[in-house]
């Protein structure tokens, strides 16, 4: 079948539903998803699992923004970016149900669509970054450029991954975030370096991300340089300090921000557990 | 029977259908077994989501040009990149009014805190005088240019 533009084919009876919620075929179809040999499966599983979730629940924050940017041209860039976070996370959770699918929750789905719609807050690994509510303009930018220029090294790393499959999709994410990263990092410095209010609110932005910065890192000084490296040339070039964090926040376990976001998120597919859309 | 290679090369893309898959570069395989096809496909971003539509319109394709048996399956390796459209590909986006890709980076990956400058003439016009809007459009693949000459807005497929 073919169409003379997209929207036909949406309106198609019996169409793939390629533009719409659950019931796509395994992201993974046809590939080789054996693990190798001298690769952990438990430890190759919970690498996806948590990579997979941080795109996820990003790509539900951005999504958010859809109807609320201050201008269109921002809007489709926010669910653009969400869409290549939201494709992430379809592969890294179909690849961590394929190494370990002791990990899938028992329930009539996809492996992806049981990981995503069927985990309570506990089993979600993402970091708290990404789950934080509320916020300006300003507030995402700057986890935005946390979160891509963070992502983007580690992925860069993960290119060299034992296990091909995460090495391919790692690949492919680091094409995505170096335009994620680009698209923060302009608008960064174009809040900063613009008038005295849009400075004051990138300030405050920045300022409000910096707190889950370090969990980011645990041990790894490697990845951290890199990190500062370029947040440090954004800063600069948007004239914005980089915070010094004085409030830690709470030690271990998710905010208080992330029960209500799969609240939302998971509704539908929990109201319906056998529908497609 | 017409091969199944030939079939397949005439499948069009859902979201650019004045593209074959084949212009496009997505198709990367065509096999034909004893019991049918298995075709190899790989996705332009990950998240594209058209990849199924793809899957369907293949598989419709080689059902009725009399092949039993459809397995398409995905490949991520090598990842897809706009050197990938063909010279054709190209050629048929410039008609339909989207600027074709220039080539795509290579080597380290560096920050651009200002939209590198590209020369991306108008597709309507043809002047060289066109601007970046957003780096993001209708589709995850292309971007939005704004033409100073003649001021119509046109998409661009970026460069990946």
């Amino acid at each position: 079948m073919s169409f003379d533009n997209a929207y036909e084919a949406l309106t198609e009876e019996n169409d793939a539903r390629w533009a719409f919620g659950t019931g796509f075929a395994d992201p993974l179809a046809g590939m080789d998803t054996s693990v190798p040999s001298g690769v952990d499966a438990g430890e190759l599983a919970r690498s996806c699992l948590w990579l997979g979730d941080d795109a996820l629940i990003m790509s539900h924050r951005l999504q958010e923004w859809c109807a609320a940017a201050p201008e269109l041209e921002d809007e489709v860039a926010l669910a653009n970016i969400g869409l290549d976070l939201l494709g992430q996370a379809r592969l890294l959770l179909a690849r961590a149900a394929k190494a370990d699918p002791g990990m899938v929750p028992v329930v009539d789905q996809s492996d992806e669509d049981a990981l995503a719609f069927f985990r309570d807050a506990e089993d979600f690994h993402n970091v708290r970054l990404v789950e934080l509510g509320g916020g300006d303009f300003a507030f995402l930018m700057a986890r935005l450029l946390v979160f891509a220029t963070w992502r983007l090294a580690l992925l860069q790393r993960l290119a060299n991954a034992p296990d091909p499959v995460l090495a391919a999709i790692a690949v492919k994410g680091v094409k995505e975030l170096t335009y994620h990263r680009d698209y923060a990092a302009r608008w960064v410095v174009r809040l900063g370096d613009g008038t005295a209010l849009s400075h004051d609110r990138m300030q405050d932005g920045l300022a409000d991300v910096w707190p889950y910065v370090d969990e980011l890192f645990d041990d790894d000084a490697e990845l951290r340089a890199e990190f500062d490296a370029v947040i440090a040339q954004v800063c600069a070039a948007g004239t914005l300090q980089i915070p010094v964090v004085s409030r830690i926040p709470e030690q271990a376990g998710h905010t208080e921000h992330l029960e209500p976001l799969l609240a939302e998120m998971q509704s539908v597919a929990r109201a319906h557990p056998d529908a497609t859309w | 029977m017409v091969t199944a290679r030939a079939v397949a090369e005439t499948v069009t893309d859902p979201e650019l259908p004045m593209l074959t898959l084949s212009d496009l570069g997505v198709l990367r395989d065509v096999q034909e077994t004893a019991d049918g096809v298995v075709v190899t496909i790989t996705p332009t971003y990950t998240g594209c989501p058209a990849m199924d539509a793809m899957r369907a319109d293949l598989s419709s394709a080689l059902h009725r040009a009399g092949y039993g048996e459809v397995d398409v399956r995905t490949v991520l390796s090598p990842a897809w990149t706009t050197d990938w459209i063909t010279p054709e590909g190209k050629l048929k986006l410039a008609e339909a009014g989207i600027a074709p890709p220039g080539a795509a980076p290579r080597g380290p990956i560096s920050l651009s805190l200002v939209p590198p400058v590209k020369r991306v003439p108008c597709p309507q016009c043809g002047s060289p005088d066109t601007q970046l809007l957003s780096e993001f459009s209708a589709t995850a693949c292309k971007s939005l240019r704004r033409c100073r000459s003649c001021d119509e807005p046109f998409e661009h497929i970026k460069e990946i």
